[in-house]
């Protein structure tokens, strides 16, 4: 796997200020985050940061939290509580609109349009008015290419594959070059080579835009590919740190390896709370 | 506060207003794009109502008297089933699909989306009444004694309405099937006590005091005024006047269920 004999990549990426700035806030800082979706308490007291200019894998079992974070950090997500800043600015707030990129596990297209009218209209509303008519060419020129769907770009969404229309939805996130990209499991169901080329695209975004990029998977040899992990486990998060001091801390080989590991530990820590209790 | 580190984010307008006149036309221009990859949609949407007035008026062959009046009414409840129907159906999958809750993360104002759905629906309903009335008018028979203007006018209002009624009932539909019945469950109630069957005044005492507050109402008393006078009479303009208000109502109710947020 990339990067791990190279060492953790964090340490040239981890503070991409420019001097003279001031320090930046991480990208997003949570403390006692805690959601709750009906009667269920889907995420419990979450205290973590996403330092900037990184890729932050978010990865853990389905149904551990991943999604409902996601919308959470996006400003979509009902009953938020607790202390949730995204760019310095509390999640949700109308100025994170237009400097946050997201992709919902489901494709989030308009079927009966070609892959460009979806990117044009999208474009529009982030980037209105006939000043910007050129920029917002260039900028959908651009985000087609950077999903390789150049050959469909007059193809009707609806007529694509499942694979290509999450990757049409994943060219709308582009669009506008946010500082912050969340992508819900933007690489499931995606052949390897394309799952390659992806992860290649992911890097160069944070290399060449200086942009923070979390990205839900649970797929765990994905999480090699990042430079920081959270793992989520039944709306907790068990690890947070880098690949390689995760692998180090649990003397395992890979990451599923360690995420194991880590899940056995919780169970028996609060099997042994059960029992004392 | 923080610095962006991204080129062109000072190009980003980050304050996003109710109403953006460029972004609500953008939203207006796609919805127009969706329908014209559905050509058999928009065909239906022109023709039926043609084809309506046609089997009435050999319907009704024997009495134009009744064809006249029926055919007035019809003129303005038309679109705004049309309509009711398009956008409910429109709105649903736009909530479904997930394409509501990235426009709402986006700089995108409720109003504008609203606006521009009433918009595209509008240009819409502008063809089908005005080839619906130019029909009646002028093939069919129908005997207008006002201008066919005020009955487009009526017409568009109507469209209007129907739009506001789609977007506000989708809000409570999960499914299609929920939406498609929320049609017998609004318009079906207008359609019988808005004066198409029987004048509203032979009407039991309560049906007649709920037709008085129902929109549908008015909107065919207003084609009815037309047919009648030559003028626009204040009864037109008070007709006119309670749908325009009652659409714009609704459409800011359809606004208020449009969630930001949601669980």
């Amino acid at each position: 796997m990339m990067n791990k004999a190279s060492g953790p990549p964090a340490d040239h990426l981890d503070r991409p200020d420019h001097p003279g700035r001031a320090p930046q806030t991480p990208a997003v800082h949570a403390d006692g985050l805690t959601v709750v979706r009906g009667p269920r308490t889907v995420l419990h007291d979450l205290a973590f940061d996403v330092p900037r200019g990184q890729i932050t894998g978010l990865l853990g079992p389905s149904g551990c939290g991943k999604s409902t974070l996601m919308r959470s950090i996006v400003g979509t997500q009902a009953k938020v509580s607790g202390t949730l800043d995204v760019l310095g600015r509390p999640a949700g707030h109308p100025a994170l609109r237009t400097r946050i990129g997201y992709v919902t596990q489901a494709p989030s297209v308009y079927d009966d349009l070609t892959v460009r009218q979806n990117l044009d209209y999208f474009a529009a509303i982030l980037a209105p008015g006939r000043a910007a008519a050129d920029r917002r060419h260039s900028d959908v020129t651009q985000a087609i290419t950077d999903v390789d769907l150049t050959t469909h770009a007059d193809s009707l969404a609806g007529n694509l594959s499942g694979g290509q229309r999450s990757r049409v939805s994943l060219a709308v996130a582009l669009l506008g070059t946010p500082e912050l990209l969340v992508l819900d499991e933007p690489t499931v169901g995606l052949d390897p080579v394309l799952r390659r080329d992806l992860w290649e695209l992911f890097h160069d975004i944070t290399a060449r835009r200086g942009a923070t990029l979390l990205i839900s998977s649970h797929v765990m040899d994905e999480a090699e590919r990042c430079h920081r992990l959270l793992l989520m486990r039944q709306g907790e998060i068990l690890a947070d740190d880098t690949p390689d001091a995760l692998r180090t801390r649990t003397n395992s080989d890979t990451v599923e390896a360690a995420f194991l590991h880590l899940v056995d530990q919780a169970v028996e820590a609060s099997r042994t709370k059960e029992h004392t209790r | 506060m923080t610095t962006t580190t991204t080129p062109g984010a000072d190009l980003a307008p980050a304050p996003t207003s109710a109403l953006s006149l460029p972004r609500t036309t953008a939203t207006a221009a796609r919805v127009l794009r969706q329908l014209r990859h559905d050509p058999r949609t928009i065909a239906m949407l022109i023709l039926i109502p043609c084809v309506m007035l046609l089997l009435l008026r050999y319907v009704f062959d024997g009495s134009p008297r009744t064809f006249d009046s029926i055919g007035a009414s019809l003129l303005g409840i038309f679109p705004l089933i049309t309509m009711f129907l398009v956008t409910s159906i429109a709105t649903l999958r736009e909530r479904t699909s997930g394409t509501l809750e990235r426009l709402l993360a986006m700089p995108l104002g409720k109003g504008d989306l609203i606006a521009g759905y009433a918009l595209a629906f509008g240009a819409l309903a502008i063809i089908q009444s005005a080839l619906a009335t130019g029909l009646a008018v002028w093939f069919l028979g129908l005997d207008v004694i006002g201008s066919p203007w005020l009955l487009l006018l009526v017409a568009l209002l109507d469209a209007l309405l129907g739009t506001a009624l789609g977007l506000f009932v989708s809000a409570f539909a999960a499914s299609e099937f929920q939406a498609v019945q929320f049609m017998p469950a609004v318009i079906f109630p207008q359609l019988l006590l808005c004066g198409l069957f029987t004048q509203r005044d032979n009407m039991h005492p309560v049906l007649e005091a709920i037709s008085d507050v129902l929109p549908m109402s008015y909107a065919v008393d207003g084609m009815n005024e037309v047919l009648r006078h030559t003028d626009m009479t204040a009864t037109f303009v008070r007709d006119a006047l309670i749908v325009a208000g009652c659409a714009l109502l609704v459409l800011c109710l359809g606004a208020a269920t449009l969630r930001r947020r949601t669980a």
